[in-house]
């Protein structure tokens, strides 16, 4: 194969299947629906590398940085036949799929060729600073700072959210980098190392127990100047872009994912079978409704994936198109936590044994999470009805106001 | 709505838009719900088999013959626009009996009863609903008894639909363990026909009466019994149709309740800019799209003869069935009084879109089909 011709996507199919069948272990079938833990990412970086090794990873990703410059549906293809396999799964989301592309939207020539490849080959991590403890939706109202002092900006502030990012190596940080303008226009994205004296990472601990999410503590961190992605007042922009390939990941848009994991395009709802059978109901008319309900609620969600992603590539659909399978997707996730709930009975609340349908009470407490990660149903129904349909913007009492004037929360201490 | 028309598709639905709009507007449909028994007539039937309405399942030796070679998908679009405007017309069942024919028939079967169809010159339709049982082939219980090599059948089927303009049914009866797909003429001897009541205003049905009506065994389509993955493919085939008329339906009344909010004002202020009901629309907008997309994934499937046809095809039409009239609703609610007033169309499209939810397996049935598919 060479650059100049396109290997026929079947060849592509045969070829991936007996290299995964040769190179990659099965997914351990004890684990059942749920992903295997892996705290350190070091399983995650490993497997990843074997992708790389065998030319299969980043396959969406241009070759002069590493990736293998095809198609969407050549990804498509390889996850499909990967389905069986244990994969890279906690570097699709957001390291992949999100950071990735961003970089590879703005970085300039430099930066492409120091960050993306090893990124893609799973060497270094990408997580996202964002989100600040003093808000979540009005993210340009954000109030971590980056102040010039000589050849470099100096941040100071906390964000929070950045799941996994205590197993990362690098951050892209929104920063207010101008006080003197408008929210928007005073933004900066900054490259950020992680792992450095200046930074502190806590990790939180979650209702469902699980402590991937974290918060960091900027003091006076050095960044170079050439670790501005973008223009310096122009990371909005920048963020802009980040926002829609997180939209497109969580929504399961995303072509730069590999496997049926979080983030992709058809996890799998199947143990709602298994439940059903586990606990004597299969043939109870009722359960059997739910259980249609939620394979319909999946499959419609694959189907809505693909009109949205083919009216994108068409220009039927603009790009705040991608809140509908967001927005979907949390809804959908509402409701198949519910039906898991309502299937397991009695279950939900105590159960003897280690049996799976004690896990859907427990997915319960965490029912809100993906109606509040990557913006909250409430923004993705303001972008929808704004954005798609065009109808009047809400009142904002921060608008075209120079951002020191505007009122705001102030940004708590660190915990101790 | 299919997002990558050919440019023949595109005319072919703008033709079809525009003789609908002129022939067909609302207006004409209330006015053919007072005045005409059958909901349609008969010659602006023949003009809508001209344009092509009723070639596309059928191959191009009878009449046939579609736009881009594959003929549902050329269909739903027709059937799209029939739900923009709450068309009336036989489309569903001539186009079920037209595939039956097409797919499953004898070349004399086809050669005696396509070339008509096709013209609009003659009206089939299927006769598979008996009153008090599902509209699935489940519900199916009048039999067909042997006598000698002919078929004897009593009782009643119905509602079905046009089934007083009908000059053909297409009766599906029970034959011990299996189904058998027969055609029998309006005027055969021992068929009555009698009106039944409809929840669409220009779409009609009856009841069909069988006494002792002797079927020849030339008129059976494939063999005694041996027709149950027929009536499922035909099935298939109705629900598409079905999907893509509510789709279209919903997508006209999504359209003018859009613009309705912008429109009127309470307060100072449009509905529009309420984010109490911009909410509600940004969801009734996904409801919509997600529609269009299930719509539009049976619809291709089906085409396709694909192995998961019947699953997405209950898929669609449990998730459609739900939605597309939770959504009108929701329309009623964001138009204030004027929703529930005769005089206002959107009781037209109410109509219509809970019409084709109940028919043809509810979105309930369907998800009881899922559940069977998937193994449970």
């Amino acid at each position: 194969m060479t650059n100049d011709t396109l290997e026929d996507l079947e060849s592509f199919r045969l070829r991936a299947r007996s290299w995964l069948a040769e190179n990659m272990d099965k997914m351990p079938e004890t684990v059942g629906p749920w992903m295997p833990q892996d705290e350190d990412g070091m399983r995650a970086r490993e497997l990843q590398r074997k992708l790389h090794d065998g030319g299969f990873a980043g396959i969406c990703f241009p070759r002069e940085y590493g990736g293998q410059g095809l198609p969407r549906a050549y990804q498509q293809v390889f996850t499909e036949e990967s389905i069986p396999y244990e994969m890279p799964f906690t570097l699709n989301v957001p390291s992949l799929s999100i950071l990735a592309p961003t970089l590879l939207d703005f970085g300039t020539e430099e930066q492409k060729q120091r960050y993306l490849p090893p990124l893609i080959r799973g060497d270094e991590i990408w997580v996202q600073f964002l989100s600040e403890p003093t808000g979540g939706s009005d993210l340009a109202g954000l109030l971590t700072r980056a102040t010039r002092d000589g050849d470099l900006y100096l941040l100071n502030g906390s964000k929070i959210w950045s799941s996994g990012a205590y197993r990362a190596d690098y951050a892209l940080c929104l920063a207010r980098t101008n006080w003197q303008v408008p929210k928007h226009r005073g933004l900066t994205m900054f490259i950020v190392k992680i792992h450095q004296p200046a930074i502190e990472v806590q990790q939180i601990k979650m209702v469902n127990g699980v402590n991937e999410f974290c918060q960091e503590f900027f003091d006076n961190v050095p960044l170079p100047l050439d670790h501005v992605l973008g223009q310096v007042d122009d990371g909005w922009t920048v963020a802009t872009r980040l926002l829609f390939h997180e939209r497109d990941a969580v929504g399961g848009g995303s072509p730069y994912t590999s496997g049926i994991g979080p983030g992709s395009r058809q996890a799998p709802k199947d143990d709602l079978i298994d439940l059903a059978r586990l606990t004597g109901q299969a043939d109870d008319p009722h359960v059997r409704q739910l259980v249609a309900e939620s394979r319909t609620g999946m499959v419609v969600q694959r189907q809505l994936i693909d009109r949205v992603t083919q009216g994108l590539e068409t220009g039927h659909f603009q790009g705040p198109a991608g809140s509908l399978p967001r927005l979907y997707a949390a809804v959908n996730s509402e409701r198949q936590t519910d039906i898991g709930l309502e299937i397991a009975g009695s279950l939900g609340g105590a159960w003897v044994g280690d049996t799976m349908a004690g896990l859907y009470g427990q997915r319960f407490l965490f029912r809100q999470g993906g109606s509040l990660g990557g913006g909250s149903n409430e923004m993705q129904r303001n972008i929808i009805s704004e954005r798609i349909l065009g109808m009047p913007r809400e009142y904002a009492a921060d608008r075209d106001k120079p951002f020191e004037e505007v009122r705001h929360n102030t940004m708590p201490t660190r915990r101790t | 709505m299919e997002l990558q028309l050919s440019e023949d598709q595109q005319l072919f639905r703008e033709t079809t838009r525009r003789f609908l709009e002129t022939t067909t507007d609302l207006q004409r449909v209330r006015l053919l719900a007072d005045e005409e028994p059958a909901g349609f007539e008969r010659d602006w039937w023949r003009q809508g088999a001209e344009l092509g309405w009723t070639a596309m399942l059928v191959p191009e030796e009878f009449g046939g013959g579609s736009m881009s070679g594959e003929g549902l998908l050329d269909l739903v679009l027709v059937a799209e626009e029939f739900g923009r405007l709450v068309t009336p017309g036989p489309l569903l069942p001539v186009s079920v009996v037209a595939a039956a024919l097409a797919e499953f028939g004898s070349p004399d079967q086809q050669a005696a009863l396509l070339p008509d169809l096709v013209s609009g010159a003659s009206i089939a339709t299927w006769a598979l609903a008996e009153p008090g049982s599902s509209w699935l082939a489940d519900g199916v219980r009048l039999v067909a008894e042997a006598a000698g090599g002919d078929l004897v059948v009593t009782g009643v089927k119905g509602p079905v639909e046009a089934g007083a303009e009908a000059d053909q049914f297409l009766v599906t009866l029970r034959s011990g363990d299996g189904l058998t797909l027969a055609v029998v003429p309006a005027d055969a001897p021992g068929v009555t026909v009698t009106p039944a009541n409809s929840l669409d205003l220009v779409r009609r049905f009856a009841e069909v009466t069988f006494d002792h009506v002797r079927i020849p065994a030339a008129a059976v389509i494939g063999e005694v019994g041996g027709a149950a993955d027929a009536v499922e493919r035909l099935l298939e085939i109705a629900v598409v149709l079905q999907c893509a008329e509510m789709v279209g339906a919903t997508d006209r009344v999504f359209e003018f309740t859009l613009e309705y909010s912008f429109d009127r004002y309470s307060f100072g202020r449009p509905l529009a800019s309420y984010q109490a009901l911009k909410h509600r629309f940004a969801d009734m907008k996904l409801w919509l799209e997600a529609s269009h997309a299930t719509a539009g994934g049976a619809a291709r499937a089906v085409q396709d003869t694909s192995d998961d046809a019947a699953e997405l095809v209950s898929v669609a039409k449990s998730y459609i069935g739900d939605r597309a009239p939770a959504l009108l609703q929701d329309c009623v609610q964001m138009h204030g009084g004027i929703g529930v007033t005769w005089d206002h169309d959107l009781h037209l499209y109410i109509r219509r879109v809970t019409q084709d939810r109940a028919l043809f397996g509810t979105p309930a049935e369907h998800r009881e089909r899922i559940a069977t598919f998937i193994g449970l």
